[in-house]
């Protein structure tokens, strides 16, 4: 047992790759099998690891799901801000200027579009809950904008430990909801093509969300999502704590 | 050489993380903005630029294409290692508000897209053109 540990924590990436490997194509025989191809291989592969990153969360009480099980940090790794970073960027190689200028302009405004109604429906949600104070309604609607925009909101304008939490919860259930609603509502919303891919991205937001989201309704749309996301949460950290909290301090 | 491609991959996620983080200083805001996103842009850049064509082309192509592949990949590890736990811990606030707010975006999706498509500029490009290189873009 003690060899297995070590050779496991030694290892833990090259491990994250081989567990990674065997859940993929455990997905895609599942997804031939099973669905007869109408649900993506990496619809079914990406619900897994949220399954497991719950069950993992459980077990240990860590918060970064499945990579806390120590014959599993890897996960963590490669998993990680840095890798996922890598690999977007990569996906950009074959994309065409000509596809990014179609979209410019309705991208830029598709990135504003997005936080401000992400925010208007969190803090609109946080009053109906009873809410009354600027601070609380603004850092709850900056975590309906992805869950780094509702820290930094939060803890720029004074926000308590509780309500931070609760921004965070909401931006990682819009998250997971993105990964996993994205494949299913793809054909109703027109999610076929490059510009509506980065209009997409640019409304939605959470990286990881659209990251995911496209991978498993077409991985060719992911370089176009990904490209107005990443702006998303930027604009989200210049807005929440400036003009969005003057707005909602002036109205309440 | 294959390293070519990854180094020209690297090269340009350093430059545009450090040009992300920088417009974070200069807008006064504690995020990186849009890093990842000029680093695209950059390598969409240099991958259309005849300049480039020894680091984009043939093995150090191959360099890139491989990250590229591993793209899936990354991202199941990335779903596993979510808080999913906090997520649903964080009460029913939490989970109506992340909802609420991801149906109304979907919603708008379709909305945003005919205002593009519809827009004088679509209608500049040729399409037949890009039909041509779109191989390239798998």
């Amino acid at each position: 047992m003690e060899i297995i540990q070590t050779v496991f924590v030694r290892n833990n990436l090259i491990v994250a790759f081989a567990v990674v490997g065997v859940t993929i194509w455990f997905s895609y025989f599942m997804a031939d099998k099973l669905t007869k191809g109408r649900i993506h291989g990496s619809a079914i592969a990406i619900a897994l690891g949220l399954l497991a990153a719950y069950f993992g969360g459980r077990a240990t009480g860590g918060s970064t799901g499945l990579a806390d099980v120590t014959l599993l940090g890897g996960i963590g790794l490669m998993g990680g801000g840095m890798m996922r970073d890598f690999a977007i960027v990569a996906t950009a190689f074959g994309v065409h200027l000509s596809e990014l200028k179609k979209a410019g302009v309705v991208g830029v405004v598709s990135i504003f579009a997005g936080v401000l109604v992400s925010f208007i429906v969190g803090a609109v949600i946080a009053l109906l809950y009873g809410y009354t104070d600027p601070i609380s309604i603004t850092t709850i609607g900056a975590g309906a904008v992805t869950y780094i925009v509702g820290p930094v909101t939060g803890e720029a304008i004074g926000a308590s430990e509780a309500v931070i939490a609760l921004s965070v919860a909401a931006g990682l259930v819009k998250s997971i909801l993105v990964m996993i609603g994205t494949p299913l509502v793809a054909k109703t919303i027109g999610l076929d093509n490059p510009q509506s891919a980065m209009v997409f991205g640019g409304l939605m937001g959470t990286t990881s969300g659209v990251a995911a989201g496209l991978a498993a309704t077409d991985p060719k749309l992911v370089p176009y999502g990904a490209m107005t996301a990443t702006f998303y949460t930027g604009v989200g950290c210049l807005l929440g704590p400036s003009i969005l909290f003057i707005i909602v301090s002036a109205m309440v | 050489m294959i390293v070519y491609g990854v180094a020209l991959l690297s090269a340009c996620l350093v430059l545009g993380m450090l040009l992300g983080e920088a417009l974070g200083v200069v807008l006064n805001v504690e995020a990186n903005v849009g890093g990842v996103g000029i680093a695209m842009l950059f390598l969409v850049l240099a991958s259309n630029s005849p300049r480039f064509k020894s680091l984009v082309e043939g093995a150090s192509g191959s360099g890139i294409k491989f990250w590229s592949a591993m793209y899936i990949p990354i991202v199941v590890a990335m779903a596993a290692r979510q808080n999913v736990v906090a997520a649903f811990e964080g009460g029913m606030l939490a989970v109506v508000a992340g909802v609420a707010a991801v149906i109304v975006s979907f919603a708008l999706v379709p909305v945003l897209s005919k205002m593009g498509g519809s827009g004088p500029q679509s209608a500049e490009d040729s399409d037949s053109k890009t039909d041509a290189t779109e191989q390239g873009a798998v």
